[in-house]
């Protein structure tokens, strides 16, 4: 690799033994990816706090500082952590203290990570605790190098928001924060950002959930490359495409797709292409609607539901809105609980506008910071779920082996309400 | 077929340093961290995946890739600090997730070429193989095991 003189510097220490940890981390990453330079980052989303029995061992070893340094630096030495260099976010997390007596959490795991959340902050790590960090504030602009992990925050920051960033880890984001820097690798250069497969879309493509059958579509379909996404779709939401970017990085791990006219790189199928002849195009027709639809819904034979899951990834205040509207006046049946998982800030925004006291009411709960599939709970004696989320559907069955339902927000509703799954493809 | 004893060199690319030699275990499929393997036990847990419930620890993992979660890399970290990690990684396709998940997993890795002229490594090399993983030379001999 060249290094620059102010990264030389820091791989021979001169900032202290945490910097050159981190860059001696990415010199490695880098290489490894023969990847001939890094390049400067101000925006690092990674996870620290996230608590774990690996983590809990290194901190009763030597502290936070001994956990940063194995985990996020990859480092055996005892250094001492400094404050970020750059600004840096904690990503989705462990329940915390709200959902004890909800959630069936160890208590063990919320004192940790509340103690992990002290250490952090006070080294300018803010603890925004969502999958969604474009939700509450962290927009990067179109260009900019950002260093992120979580696949679905990654497709948004690069294909919504024109940001670059490649789907980083939990040591390369670690290094990151304490340099600023990391390989000037993938998506960062623009040669490897155009189209590399044309998707025609011949059926109606309006809504949160076709939108998000849709990008489970293409992702089994490209896995990891570039989808050109054109034909009969509508003005997407911000939530359509936040649910079509996490299930397109679920079925396959696209982390970068173009809406021509719609996404900020691609004002014309020409320009998603860069130039280049489109290739052939991909039907998704009524026939694939239908076939994925069948597909997500393949992990479920009983009707019974006893948990409905709503809010992957993280709601937006919108979506909170929508479900205690469609929950307003009725009542969950005794068997079945209804969470919503909501970024933190969102959360005390649904307090503050009543739309917490209209969920609760009804019986169901917003809780804040993690999810099911993070921390590996769900309600006791959960056997079949349903969600409106095709990531939700694609991965909880294979963690915590219960059965899975998915449909539309109104079908999960219905079926907290009678507890029972009666959705379908309308 | 390949005679038994018979060797194999397969040349490609260092990507984490190191030589040692161990019995392959190959994957034809790409392999997830996050929801994809037990870093406790060392074994792979997708329901569908072709090597569902064995167990890769102190074996020279041979597979395409890395797919799924970005949590990748801190998985494959943990199977370190577990004593749980394969003895090397042979692998034909280049991410991130793979890249960063081979150096913090600190054991010999080597990407070799995906479409050779003559050999597919996940073709070549079966299960049960004998494997020496120069990593610093980016060689991979295979010695191979009756099947």
């Amino acid at each position: 690799m060249i290094l620059s003189d102010d990264e030389k510097m820091m791989l021979d220490g001169v900032a202290g033994p945490a910097v050159a940890a981190a860059m001696d981390l990415l010199v490695r990453y880098g290489e490894a990816l023969d990847c001939a330079h890094l390049c400067d980052v101000r925006n690092v989303a990674g996870t620290m706090t996230q608590p774990s029995p690996i983590k809990a061992k290194l901190v009763a070893q030597g502290g936070w500082d001994k956990a940063y340094a194995v985990i996020n630096l990859d480092c055996d030495d005892d250094i001492e952590i400094p404050d970020m260099r750059v600004p840096t976010c904690q990503l989705q997390q462990g329940f915390g203290p709200d959902a004890e007596g909800v959630v069936p959490y160890p208590r063990g795991r919320i004192e940790l990570q509340n103690d992990a959340e002290a250490f952090y902050g006070r080294r300018g790590v803010s603890i925004l605790a969502t999958c969604t960090p474009y939700q509450v504030g962290n927009i990067p602009v179109r260009g900019e190098h950002c260093a992120w992990m979580e696949s679905s925050a990654v497709v948004y920051a690069n294909s919504v928001l024109g940001a670059r960033t490649n789907c980083e880890g939990t040591a390369s984001t670690g290094a990151a924060s304490l340099t600023g820097k990391i390989p000037c690798w993938g998506n960062h250069l623009t040669e490897n950002r155009y189209g590399t497969h044309l998707v025609d879309v011949r059926v109606g493509v309006d809504d949160f959930l076709d939108w998000g059958m849709l990008g489970y579509f293409i992702g089994e379909i490209v896995q990891e490359q570039r989808p050109v996404v054109v034909g009969g779709i509508g003005q997407p939401e911000p939530i359509d495409l936040k649910h079509f970017g996490a299930a397109a990085a679920s079925s396959g791990g696209v982390e970068l797709y173009h809406i021509p006219g719609i996404t900020p790189e691609a004002p014309t199928v020409a320009a998603a292409f860069g130039g280049v002849e489109p290739p052939d195009a991909i039907h998704y027709g009524p026939r694939e609607r239908r076939a994925t639809y069948e597909d997500l819904n393949s992990q479920g034979s009983t009707s019974d539901v006893d948990f409905v899951l709503l809010g992957c990834p993280h709601a937006s205040i919108d979506q909170i809105w929508r479900a205690a509207r469609a929950l307003d006046g009725r009542r969950l049946s005794s068997g079945t609980q209804l969470w919503i998982m909501a970024p933190r800030a969102l959360k005390t925004i649904a307090d503050r506008s009543g739309y917490t006291e209209i969920i609760e009411r009804a019986g169901g709960r917003i809780l804040a910071d993690s999810c099911p599939a993070m921390s590996q709970v769900v309600p006791v004696g959960t056997r079949v779920f349903a969600t409106d989320s095709a990531k939700q559907a694609h991965y909880l069955p294979a963690f915590l082996g219960i059965e899975a339902w998915f449909g539309s927000l109104e079908d999960c509703v219905d079926a907290a309400v009678t507890g029972s799954w009666t959705g379908g493809l309308r | 077929m390949t005679a038994v004893g018979a060797t194999t060199v397969l040349r490609g690319r260092k990507i984490v340093p190191g030589v040692t030699e161990g019995e392959a275990l190959v994957s034809h499929e790409t392999i997830s961290g996050w929801g994809g393997i037990d870093p406790a036990r060392g074994v792979i847990i997708e329901r569908r995946h072709e090597l569902c419930g064995v167990s890769f620890a102190g074996r020279i993992l041979v597979f395409p890739g890395a797919k799924g979660s970005s949590g990748w890399s801190g998985f494959f970290q943990s199977t370190r600090l577990n004593g749980t990690a394969p003895l090397a990684m042979v692998f034909t396709s280049l991410t991130t997730k793979v890249a960063l998940g081979a150096v913090v997993t600190r054991v010999p890795s080597v990407l070799l070429p995906a479409e050779p002229s003559e050999v597919d490594p996940l073709v070549v090399i079966r299960t049960g193989d004998r494997v020496l993983v120069d990593a610093d030379n980016g060689v991979v001999t295979v010695t191979h095991a009756a099947h």
